[in-house]
């Protein structure tokens, strides 16, 4: 919360065991991690803007999780939260990393050249195609922890930045809170609109405050190039078409992020970024690339054979409904995409959907037929 | 502040916090580090004010219409002692924006001393909201002598129940907008070690939220009990439902008739309640139990937040003054259907609920009827209110049963 540290000062009167939360019955990475000794050792840390370990945590004490799903349970306010809670967010990063390093090295790459093939998937079974990430915009505090003038600067410059775009980018920006009726009502049918989180998991963490104040959505013309500004991250940027050509999705997604990039360098503000985390995002879960790219594939044999929660992971890819995280899936059509952020490129990570959703459509098919597909299971990736 | 400060530092609550604290170096320290953090010192503003205030052009509460930009920059780099500040104080009523018809206050104190450093908002606010209590120049009047009631006792055939709440909080210790988990756990514990000293008909159990059985939970639900984790974004975006459910229980006693909530919305709420319309008994016990509890605590340097500008102090500057809600549930078939019902019950000063308490329908005809005003008029006043109003209205009812006419009485005075 961007409120200074003298609360947190005034919490040091008290003993560690009177502060310590209660995590006996939470299940989150947070409450894995944090054990009594690393809390005192941590708590009278503050980044330089002032965000504190308990600002860090409160979100995962407050959300004790569901035995199945393994949520963070923890957030960073700003770039140096990485560095300041170290000892609480690297093995954090670990658990849900794959076991990344603190001295790994991230590697990104937006050439979308490097991608082999993605423009062959079939349309039949791939209805829509997408890829998303998020940016920090170097210099300001992130939506956990931002105030409302910080929170209305960054909107002020990723709309400048955003106005420069031209071309098959050209575009508008919709502010959340001067929207008209009827541009509402057309974000809606495009499925474009976000609206302000109910998720306790975000609530928790304090980045729905002062809504809609500097939220807004951004989309060029063709509706195909989209950018969230101030929902969980200072931006979320997504390229998406209907059919499968994930290598056209891709090379606009790639594109678009470097011009954007290109803007808020000139103006002293680049992304946040380091060779160790990859791009720096508000939930650990979204370090790395932060990239999500995914399909909406129909898979109505597929899904329901034995072996279907396997192939998906042995190919590093990961289920969902068609409304997104936390929903289920209608018809057999399910939202396929990559389960890595952090560790591998986006290159890597989009090759590996575009392989796994085309091997997918190809089993689908044998299956349709009547025939095994035991012997297209894929080795461990 | 001073004057708050000066009964902080000569009670012998001092005991309680030194024992708190427990390191040798600190326990000196504290009292005067509580001095030191001093309002003002916020550690990071880099925008200035006019970036940072709210844009509340389309919001309806108390705050929102008090909150000018002018007060906003004279406030907004001051704190409490404890680090509290505006923007927190401010966050529920900039994030819900009202309703037009409800006017919500938008804002909540989170310790003792927001309701003096931030006086500037508090003050209008509050005068707005207690019908024109000014705490600039008025004083309010405290009143737990129950023997004072008259014609406490309701025709049951009309009022099914008999209830009266109120909160507390425990002087030196943060609100729960802003409350530490130390804090807050230590308002359990002196809480639970006063009311395991109650006796008689007030001996009673503590069931804590997070050790419940699921017995004893079931139990506590059957009874009307449980309170749950607050799900109205008013309460949940103050913060006062931070690390959920650590601290927070429910103590009651035997016969079930009266009952304490620990670390809800306040610190305590404290409820006073039967089937029936004996509201006499209701509020002797209220009274007994709240004064017997006090002693408690005194017992061991503790005290409750009070002083004679506000009266009792709680969360939200809604329930300041006695924080008092007297109310029965009662049946009402002919006259909450006549067109003046409504017009009846703001002369006397009353308001209707549903059946399920605040923001809830009536079920059939069954209203909950509570006194409207909490500042401003002392508790035996405002149980007295209710009482000759409730009968007012059983008698309108039974009027209409024989088909005459009833009258609208007269505005309320004091």
């Amino acid at each position: 919360m961007p409120f200074g540290n003298t609360h947190n000062n005034f919490k040091l009167n008290f003993k560690v065991e009177e502060e310590y939360p209660d995590l006996t019955k939470h299940n989150n990475h947070m409450a894995k991690v944090l054990t009594k000794d690393m809390y005192a050792k941590l708590r009278d840390k503050q980044t330089p803007s002032g965000f504190t370990l308990d600002d860090v945590i409160q979100t995962g004490v407050d959300n004790p999780g569901h035995p199945f799903i393994m949520t963070v349970g923890c957030v960073a306010g700003d770039e140096e939260s990485y560095e300041v809670f170290k000892d609480l967010l690297d093995p954090i990063i670990s658990d849900r990393h794959s076991g990344y390093k603190p001295t790994d090295k991230h590697k990104t790459d937006l050439n979308f050249e490097n991608l082999k093939g993605g423009d062959d998937l079939d349309p039949n079974y791939v209805l829509s195609s997408r890829v998303r990430t998020g940016r920090s915009i170097k210099g300001y505090t992130l939506p956990p922890h931002n105030s409302r003038g910080e929170r209305r600067a960054v909107e002020r410059l990723s709309v400048e930045a955003l106005n420069t775009l031209d071309g098959e980018f050209k575009g508008k920006y919709y502010p959340l809170n001067k929207m008209s009726d009827a541009e509402q009502e057309q974000l809606i049918a495009d499925h474009f609109l976000f609206d302000k989180p109910v998720s306790p998991l975000l609530l928790g963490a304090g980045m729905a405050r002062d809504w809609p104040d500097a939220r807004g959505i951004w989309h060029n013309d063709a509706k195909s190039f989209l950018v969230w500004v101030n929902e969980e991250d200072h931006l979320r940027v997504i390229s998406m078409e209907k059919g499968g050509n994930m290598k056209e999705v891709f090379r606009r997604f790639c594109v678009g992020l470097k011009r954007i990039e290109e803007t808020f360098k000139k103006h002293n503000h680049g992304f946040m970024w380091n060779e160790h985390l990859g791009y720096v995002l508000t939930c650990p879960s979204n370090l790395g690339t932060g990239l999500r790219g995914g399909v909406h594939v129909k898979l109505p044999k597929l899904s329901t054979h034995p072996k279907f929660e396997e192939i998906l992971t042995r190919l590093r890819l990961q289920k969902r409904g068609t409304g997104g995280v936390d929903t289920a899936s209608v018809g057999g059509v399910f939202d396929i995409s990559n389960a890595d952020r952090l560790g591998s490129s986006e290159v890597d990570q989009v090759q590996m959907v575009v392989d796994g959703v085309k091997l997918m459509v190809e089993m689908e098919k044998k299956l349709e037929k009547g025939e095994a597909i035991d012997g297209m299971i894929p080795a461990q990736k | 502040m001073a004057n708050n400060f000066g009964r902080i530092l000569s009670s012998k609550r001092n005991v309680g916090i030194l024992s708190l604290i427990g390191a040798g170096s600190l326990t000196a320290g504290f009292l005067l580090n509580r001095e030191h953090v001093t309002a003002g010192a916020q550690a990071r503003r880099v925008y200035p004010a006019s970036a940072e205030y709210p844009d509340l052009r389309k919001h309806n509460n108390c705050m929102a219409s008090h909150l000018t930009p002018a007060i906003y920059a004279k406030l907004v780099d001051k704190a409490t002692p404890n680090g509290y500040s505006l923007d927190q104080a401010i966050q529920t009523g900039v994030d819900n924006p009202g309703h037009p018809f409800i006017k919500t206050v938008g804002m909540v104190a989170g310790d003792e001393e927001s309701y003096e450093v931030f006086a500037d908002l508090l003050d209008p606010v509050i005068k707005e909201r207690h019908n024109g209590y000014d705490p600039q120049i008025m004083t309010h009047p405290t009143d737990l002598d129950s023997s004072k009631l008259t014609s406490g006792n309701f025709d049951e055939r009309y009022v099914l129940s008999s209830r009266v709440r109120t909160g507390r909080s425990i002087r030196g210790l943060s609100l729960p907008p802003a409350c530490t988990r130390a804090e807050r756990r230590e308002v359990e514990r002196v809480v639970v070690d006063a009311l395991a000293g109650l006796k008689g008909d007030l001996a009673g159990t503590y069931y804590s939220l997070t050790h419940m059985t699921d017995q004893e939970q079931q139990q506590l639900i059957d009874d009307h009990f449980l309170f749950d984790k607050p799900v109205s974004p008013l309460l949940t975006c103050s913060g006062m439902a931070r690390d959920w459910p650590d601290a927070r229980g429910i103590w009651h006693n035997n016969t079930k008739t009266f009952l304490i909530w620990i670390n809800e919305e306040d610190h305590t709420r404290v409820i006073s309640m039967e089937k029936g319309g004996n509201m006499k008994r209701v509020f002797d016990r209220f009274c007994t139990g709240l004064k017997e509890v006090e002693r408690l605590i005194q017992e061991k340097g503790w005290e409750f937040m009070w002083n004679e500008r506000l009266g009792y102090i709680l969360t939200c500057p809604s329930n300041l003054g006695t924080g008092l809600r007297a109310g029965v549930h009662v049946n009402l078939p002919k006259l909450s259907k006549d067109p003046r019902f409504t017009k009846i019950l703001d002369n006397l000063r009353l308001q209707k609920r549903g059946t399920g308490g605040v923001d809830t329908a009536a079920v059939g005809s069954t209203f909950d009827i509570s006194n409207l005003d909490r500042l401003g008029q002392s508790e035996v006043q405002l149980v007295q209110t209710v009482v000759d109003g409730v009968n007012y209205l059983i008698d309108c009812e039974k009027k209409l049963e024989k088909g005459q006419d009833i009258k609208i009485p007269p505005p309320f005075k004091k």
